[in-house]
């Protein structure tokens, strides 16, 4: 950083040649800086996948390195949503996967054989260094300002609203298609500049394989148009225009189809018709143009401009026809609630259930991007300023990219290259006119305004003002104002250096595989109970035996303990997630079929009451209750779980149907036991839990962690003698009082409820004292 | 959706049909502003003859070239309204077939255009680094990829 701002004074007295050295120089540590600060995590725990949607890329791309790319692209996983299994060369993007099976076979072919683990661990932090680079290429399209583009790489290498994506460990879509996406619109904005079909056919290339890496390459395909549709608008349309977009468009809508999980999408679907349509609106506007620039005849072209009007209404009609007649796919869930915010918590609760699809805080902007963000709006000032067909685009992505950052966390990861961009467009433009101390010596103007600020005092105000006024020299001179705003600017860009660190080092670098706390003399605690359970799974259990649990966990079930499972992250069946929740938070009856019908072996829960860690599935019961509830609206509801003041509570004072659910009995099962009498505390929820715990009839506990983060329980198999569980369970444990009641001779009650049955005993007793 | 595809492809693809020979002899009469006057006063005349002062003036004034690319470009309009015809008419049930067909015919179409548009002569300010042999040499390459796509696609 500190090289860069002296960039200028190189300007004058040495050549070319040391810029470029110096550049390089510059370009080599920033990409140096943007891997070292996402090392935290393996510096301090170790070198792992974290998170849950890793979990399956690393799994696709072992099963890609181990078995080849073919296999791999027609590969039907039968471990995961088990009854069904999963068409995963279909349903999966495989940008990422190859890109690393690439760099796997590379390095052995060096003869540097590195374990692809430690490959997709460190992807993510190689590509932000080339994200730096592909910044530096951007903004030195914007701006002819020498340090506009190293300020952008630099912003762009340590920013942590990018880091959070990609700290190492991080083997997610995001780490490289921000690379791509960066990329992208650098070969965009070159295409547009030159007017040149090959870097048009370069920028379908990429998006190709944008669409290829990450769901989110619906954004370029909107925002190209939305720029093209804009410079349309604004009157600039010309033929270099018409080149860069239809060579884009051709190629690049032909290059996304050949993915199979995208196939007729772009044909088909609502994201997509605004490209089509604009490609559609550039062969007409190209058309009139034509004819324009030849006839002389006004009234010929507004005729023609009306034309384009009509054609491009009646187009437009036809496309709201069609999509309302359903030929044209409409808006896809994830994508509509983006527009109408509401949507998603209504209709379908599992978009609404992801934290990170939650509107953005406004302290969440400053977080992570600490002063960037207030230099962001200034940048995007000055490209209105000067407003040049590539300036149209950053203005256009600005505003694109801000709405909907605000609209949901996680696309603040799309406003991050644009917000560096900006904010070094405004910066540099402050140090440009900071930093230059030699080039107002050299006129002779100077002088005057030096001499006239010496003899300030001395002179009339008047006269001071006419002076000037003869001259007008605008720019600032004053060495102390410069020196001063240079500090000034300098020390807010340490700040933003140390922030960075800090925010990257303390927020963004847990793995949330391993929880990490410190002891009261500040050593630190690992606290390692999910791979604990994983490692249990993996070496005490069937080959093939089925684990449910709540989908959040189904990736890294199948990564860590290799173990079939129904549900996982994939959420592309909805229906078979509400029947785990509806296993989960019905009857012990009522679930036990459901278990049989599905062959589950295992269940699986997380349990954070002990040690106070929030995530667990207590807390993200009641989105189980209502995914289910979509499905079952007449069997689970709701409203049972709360009691009647309306509150959702798991102590003396929860609802029977509570009480009953499977959920409640797996977390809370035997964990009386582990305090004295009465004295049982849910650190989570911070309440006092009931004298007597429940009681579990039809899965028995197989497994708990440490910590007891992690409980597993094995299904019952049937009975051997055809009883029902809550009656044999009650059979074992209730020994002796049915050998009181034996006397009686054999008794036909059988009840299935085991409160029932405890009850009935009860009366039975009764009913044999007075006799 | 086809038809959705269609309706815009066809927009683009069709009106080239009239407009080849009516937009190219609009170059002309721009390059030449002697001719205007001709074709103002012209307009007296029957449309017919207007029509055909405006093809003859097309046939003079083109670059052999020019008029070469102008026949490959009719020749793709041609063949991409046969297989959009031939798709309704039959319909589309190899539909990436469809695609993949069709789509060539209007990349190569737009291909086609991008390079017109570079090498005429009129747009050599728009285009101040690319020389035509440049841009020959870009539509091979965008060609090439074009048909690589296509020949995937089409299975």
């Amino acid at each position: 950083m500190v090289a860069k701002t002296q960039e200028p004074f190189f300007q004058g007295s040495t050549g070319k040649n040391s810029r470029g050295v110096l550049r390089i120089v510059i370009l080599c540590l920033i990409a140096g800086a943007a891997v070292a600060s996402r090392l935290f995590s393996v510096i301090r725990f170790e070198s792992i996948i974290h998170e849950f949607d890793p979990w399956f890329n690393f799994r696709a791309t072992k099963y890609l390195v181990s078995n080849g790319f073919y296999d791999f692209w027609d590969w039907f996983d039968d471990r995961t949503w088990h009854p069904l299994g999963r068409v995963t060369g279909g349903t999966l993007y495989p940008g990422l996967m190859v890109t690393s099976g690439v760099i796997y076979h590379a390095l052995r072919a060096l003869t540097i054989p590195v374990d692809i683990r430690n490959i997709c661990v460190l992807l993510a932090p190689g590509f932000s260094g080339l994200t730096a680079f592909a910044t530096y290429l951007f903004t030195n399209e914007m701006s002819t300002s020498p340090s506009a583009g190293l300020l952008a790489a630099i912003f762009m290498g340590i920013a942590p609203g990018y880091i959070s994506r990609s700290v190492a460990g991080s083997y997610d879509n995001e780490a490289i298609a921000i690379f791509l996406l960066v990329f992208t619109f650098y070969l965009w904005i070159k295409a547009v500049k030159l007017g040149s079909a090959f870097w048009g056919a370069l920028c379908a290339l990429f998006y190709g394989y944008m669409v290829s890496a990450w769901g989110g390459y619906v954004f370029i395909t909107n925002l190209i148009p939305l720029h093209v549709f804009v410079l349309v608008c604004m009157g600039r349309f010309s033929p270099r225009v018409y080149v860069s977009y239809c060579t884009w468009y051709a190629l690049g809508t032909l290059a996304s189809m050949q993915i199979p999980f995208v196939g007729f999408l772009p044909i088909r679907s609502s994201e997509h018709m605004s490209a089509l349509g604009i490609f559609g609106l550039l062969q007409l506007v190209g058309f009139v143009e034509f004819v324009r620039s030849g006839v002389p005849s006004k009234q010929f072209a507004t005729l023609l401009r009306g034309f384009v009007l009509v054609v491009f209404a009646i187009s437009f009609g036809g496309l709201v026809l069609l999509t309302v007649s359903g030929v044209i796919a409409p808006w896809t869930g994830r994508f509509y609630s983006l527009w109408d915010t509401g949507y998603a918590k209504i209709h379908i609760p599992i978009i609404a259930s992801v934290s990170e699809h939650q509107p953005t805080a406004w302290p969440a902007y400053f977080f992570d991007l600490n002063l960037l963000i207030w230099l962001f709006p200034a940048g995007v000032y000055l490209c209105f300023l000067k407003l040049a067909d590539e300036q149209v685009f950053v203005v256009v992505y600005a505003i694109l990219a801000s709405y909907f950052s605000g609209v949901m966390v996680r696309l603040m990861l799309t406003l991050t290259p644009i917000v560096c961009v900006a904010a070094a467009l405004a910066l540099s433009n402050i140090l440009d006119t900071y930093l230059t101390f030699k080039s107002p010596e050299e006129p002779t103007t100077i002088t005057a305004p030096e001499g006239s600020s010496n003899s300030a005092t001395k002179k009339a105000a008047k006269q001071e003002e006419l002076r000037s006024m003869r001259q007008p020299l605008i720019g600032i001179y004053s060495g102390f104002s410069k020196i001063s705003v240079v500090t000034a600017m300098t020390t807010y860009l340490l700040i933003f250096v140390l922030h960075c660190t800090w925010v990257t080092s303390n927020a963004y670098s847990s793995p949330s595989v391993v929880l990490a706390s410190r002891m009261p003399d500040g050593s630190q605690h690992i606290i390692d109970d999910y791979r604990e359970a994983y490692q249990w799974l993996r070496q005490n259990t069937k080959e093939d035996a089925k684990i449910m649990s709540w989908w959040d966990y189904g990736y890294q079930i199948g990564g860590m303990a290799d173990r079939p499972t129904l549900v996982d992250n994939n959420t592309w069946n909805n229906t078979h997630i509400a029947t785990v929740g509806k296993a989960m938070s019905s009857r012990e009856e009522v679930s036990y079929p459901i278990m049989r019908q599905h062959e589950v072996d295992y269940v699986l829960v997380v349990f954070g009451g002990l040690l106070g860690y929030s995530g667990d599935d207590i807390n993200k019961f009641l989105w189980m209750v209502r995914i289910a509830e979509g499905i079952w609206p007449d069997e689970v509801k709701e409203r049972d779980f709360f009691t009647e003041r309306g509150e959702y509570r798991v102590d003396g004072g929860a609802t029977q149907t509570m009480k009953d659910s499977l959920m409640y009995k797996m977390s809370y099962y035997n964990y009386n036991s582990l305090f004295p009498p009465g004295q049982a505390q849910d650190r989570v929820r911070g309440v006092k839990m009931p004298e007597v715990g429940p009681v579990l009839n039809t899965v028995e506990e197989a497994f708990t962690s440490e910590n007891w983060i992690i409980r597993i329980y094995k299904v019952k198999d049937l009975d051997n003698v055809g009883r029902d569980h809550a009656s044999a369970a009650s059979f074992e444990r209730g020994n002796k009082k049915k050998k009181t009641t034996k006397k009686r001779g054999p008794k036909k009650i059988n009840v299935s409820v085991n409160m029932a049955m405890r009850e009935v005993q009860l009366s039975t007793r009764h009913c044999c004292e007075p006799e | 959706m086809a038809p959705k595809k269609n309706a815009a492809a066809a927009a683009s693809v069709a009106s080239p049909t009239p407009q080849t020979t009516n937009s190219t002899t609009t170059i002309l009469s721009s390059s030449t502003p002697i001719k205007i006057p001709s074709k103002s006063s012209s307009q007296n005349q029957s449309p017919q003859q207007v029509a055909l002062g405006i093809w003859q003036n097309y046939l003079d004034k083109t670059p052999q070239r020019t008029k070469l690319i102008d026949v490959f470009m009719s020749f793709l309009v041609v063949v991409g309204v046969l297989q959009f015809v031939y798709c309704i008419l039959a319909g589309n049930y190899p539909f990436n077939a469809f695609l993949s067909g069709f789509s060539a015919t209007v990349g190569q179409f737009v291909l086609t255009a991008s390079l017109r548009i570079q090498t005429n002569a009129e747009n050599k300010a728009e285009f101040s680094s690319v020389s035509p042999e440049r841009a020959f040499a870009d539509y091979v390459f965008g060609s090439l990829i074009l048909h690589f796509f296509c020949v995937n696609f089409i299975n």
